[in-house]
C-alpha cells in the first residue's frame, strides 16, 4: 500500500512539474486520438447521416454491418493495418508502418463505425421528425443531410466522444502498427503497458491520471457545453 | 374552362385510393378544385382529412388513382406548394433563421432572403422574435411562424393540416386573420379542420369526408344552409357520425 501511495505521490510529481517524457507522450497521444478523431467524423457522419436518410437495396446489412463493427477488436484493426502497411503490403512502400500516420490510420479504422453507427441512429430520429416538414420545403434526403447533422449536433458530440474514448483508450491496434518506439510512436496507451511490464508504476500512474483527467474533461466539457446550448436553445 | 398558363390549377383528383395494409383509408376520391376559393375539408376524426392534403402535396404517394396539376408535365408542381402541419416542426435555429432556410431551399439569393424573411416576420406580427431560437417560442408562436415560413415562399397553394387545433381563441384569431391576408394576396387555402365555426368562417366551398369517401363538395352557403348528404347534416347538427348514423352514409 505504502508502494502504491509512494508511486501515486511521484506521478503527481511528475504531472505537476511537467515531465519531459511524460508531456511528450501525452502530447502525441492527443495529436494522434484527435487527428483520427477528426478524419473519422469527416468520413463517417455523412455515410452514417446518408444510411440513414437513404432507401437501397442492402441497406438493412450495412446497418447491421456498422453496429457490428462498433465492437471491432483493436488487435484484430492493428493487424489488418500491419498486413497493409508492412513492406509486402499493398501500401508498403508508403513506410508508414511504425510511425504515428500508420497509428492515425489505425484509429480512423477503429473509430469510424463507432460515429458511423451512431450518426446513423441520431440523424434517423431526427428524420423521422423532420421529414414531412423538409420534404414540403423543398428538401430531398441530400440537401435534408446538413441541416439534420446541424439539428442534431448535441446528440451528435456523444457520438464524436465515444469515439475519441475508443481512440484515446485503446492499447492493441497502436501497440501493432506503432511499435511502441520511444520518443517517436510511444503514446500514454502503450507507455502504461509497458511501464507496468517494467515493474514502474510511476510513470504508468502518471500516464494513467492523466488519461483519466483527459477523459473526464471531454465528457464533462462536452456535458456542461450541451446542458448550456440546450437551455438557451432547447 | 379557362386556365391561366402559368397557375398549377386546376387540380383535379380521379378515383384516388390510398390503401396501408388491408385498409382503404381513401376510396376512390375525385374531385377538382379551381384557384381562388377557399377550400375546407370537412369530416370526424379518421376520415382522412390529413391524408388527402399529404397525397395532395405530394408527401405520400396513392395506392391508385390520379393526382394532376396542371402544367405538372412542364414544371415540378411541389414549386408551387407549401404546407403548415397540425404540430409545427422548427428547426434548432432562430425563428428568422428558420425562415430563411426555407428560403435558400428554393434557391433564393442571400440578400433577397434577408429581405423577404424581415417583411414577412413583420407580416406575422414576429419581428420581435427573430432572433429567438424557434424552439423556445410557445406553441402559438410556433405555429405563426411555420405559417410565415410557409407564406414566404409566396406558394400558388397552402395546405393546412389543422394547423389551430392545440391553439386557444386569441391565437386562433390572429392565425384566421393571417390566413386572410394570404388568401388575398393570391394563395388558394386548402385547409382541414373539424372545428364547425372555423370552416363557418374560412370556407368558401366545403369538401366533406367520411371514411375516406367524399359524401358532399359544395359551395359553403349551400352545404352550411341545406347540405345535400344526410351524414354532413348529422356532422353539422352536430351528432356523433358512428353507430345508427353510419347507415345514412350514402
Amino acid at each position: 500500500m505504502t508502494d502504491f501511495s509512494d508511486a501515486l505521490l511521484t506521478s503527481v510529481g511528475l504531472i505537476v512539474n511537467l515531465n519531459q517524457d511524460l508531456t511528450e507522450i501525452v502530447l502525441l497521444s492527443l495529436r494522434v486520438s484527435f487527428s483520427a478523431l477528426f478524419i473519422a467524423t469527416l468520413i463517417a457522419m455523412p455515410v452514417g447521416a446518408a444510411v440513414a436518410l437513404y432507401r437501397f437495396p442492402g441497406r438493412t446489412a450495412i446497418v447491421v454491418f456498422m453496429n457490428a463493427l462498433m465492437g471491432l477488436p483493436p488487435v484484430v484493426v492493428g493487424l489488418i493495418v500491419y498486413l497493409l502497411l508492412s513492406r509486402t503490403g499493398p501500401f508498403g512502400v508508403f513506410g508508414l508502418l511504425f510511425t504515428p500516420t500508420a497509428m492515425i490510420i489505425a484509429q480512423v479504422l477503429l473509430i469510424m463505425p463507432i460515429i458511423g453507427a451512431l450518426t446513423r441512429q441520431v440523424i434517423e430520429d431526427l428524420w423521422a421528425e423532420y421529414e414531412e416538414q423538409l420534404r414540403s420545403l423543398g428538401a430531398g434526403p441530400g440537401r435534408a443531410i446538413t441541416a439534420l447533422i446541424w439539428d442534431g449536433r448535441y446528440s451528435l458530440l456523444t457520438a464524436l466522444l465515444a469515439g475519441f474514448g475508443r481512440a484515446s483508450a485503446e492499447v492493441g491496434a497502436v501497440m501493432i502498427v506503432g511499435g511502441n518506439i520511444d520518443h517517436v510512436t510511444r503514446v500514454m496507451t502503450t507507455s502504461i503497458a509497458l511501464e507496468v511490464s517494467k515493474g514502474d508504476l510511476v510513470l504508468a500512474l502518471a500516464l494513467g491520471c492523466v488519461l483519466m483527467a483527459i477523459s473526464l474533461g471531454a465528457n464533462g466539457g462536452a456535458y456542461g457545453m450541451k446542458a448550456l446550448a440546450e437551455r438557451s436553445e432547447k | 374552362m379557362t386556365v391561366n398558363a402559368d397557375s398549377i390549377f386546376p387540380l383535379e383528383l380521379t378515383d384516388l385510393r390510398y390503401e396501408a395494409g388491408d385498409k382503404r383509408l381513401i376510396n376512390d376520391l375525385s374531385f377538382t378544385l379551381k384557384a381562388g376559393p377557399r377550400t375546407i375539408i370537412l369530416g370526424p376524426n379518421g376520415a382522412g382529412k390529413s391524408l388527402l392534403l399529404r397525397l395532395c402535396h405530394g408527401l405520400i404517394n396513392p395506392s391508385g388513382g390520379a393526382i394532376r396539376w396542371h402544367g405538372a408535365q412542364a414544371r415540378n408542381p411541389s414549386d408551387f406548394q407549401a404546407m403548415v402541419f397540425q404540430r409545427p416542426i422548427m428547426l434548432r435555429r432562430s425563428a428568422q433563421a428558420n425562415v430563411d432556410y426555407a428560403l435558400a431551399l428554393r434557391g433564393v439569393s442571400r440578400a433577397e432572403r434577408k429581405h423577404l424573411t424581415q417583411e414577412v416576420l413583420e407580416k406575422t406580427g414576429l419581428t420581435e422574435f427573430a432572433k429567438r431560437p424557434a424552439r423556445v417560442m410557445s406553441f402559438g408562436e410556433q405555429q405563426k411562424l411555420a405559417l410565415a415560413r410557409a407564406w414566404v415562399l409566396k406558394p400558388q397553394v397552402l395546405f393546412l393540416d389543422e394547423p389551430t387545433a392545440s391553439l386557444d381563441p386569441g391565437a386562433t384569431y390572429a392565425f384566421e386573420e393571417i390566413i386572410a391576408e394570404i388568401h388575398a394576396a393570391g394563395t388558394k387555402i386548402i385547409m382541414t379542420t373539424h372545428n364547425m365555426g372555423q370552416a363557418r368562417r374560412l370556407a368558401d366551398e366545403v369538401l366533406f369526408i367520411h371514411q375516406g369517401k367524399l359524401l358532399e363538395h359544395s359551395p359553403a352557403a349551400d352545404f352550411f344552409t341545406a347540405p345535400k348528404n344526410p351524414l354532413a347534416e348529422a356532422f353539422i347538427r352536430g351528432d356523433l357520425l358512428w353507430g345508427p348514423n353510419q347507415e345514412m352514409q350514402s
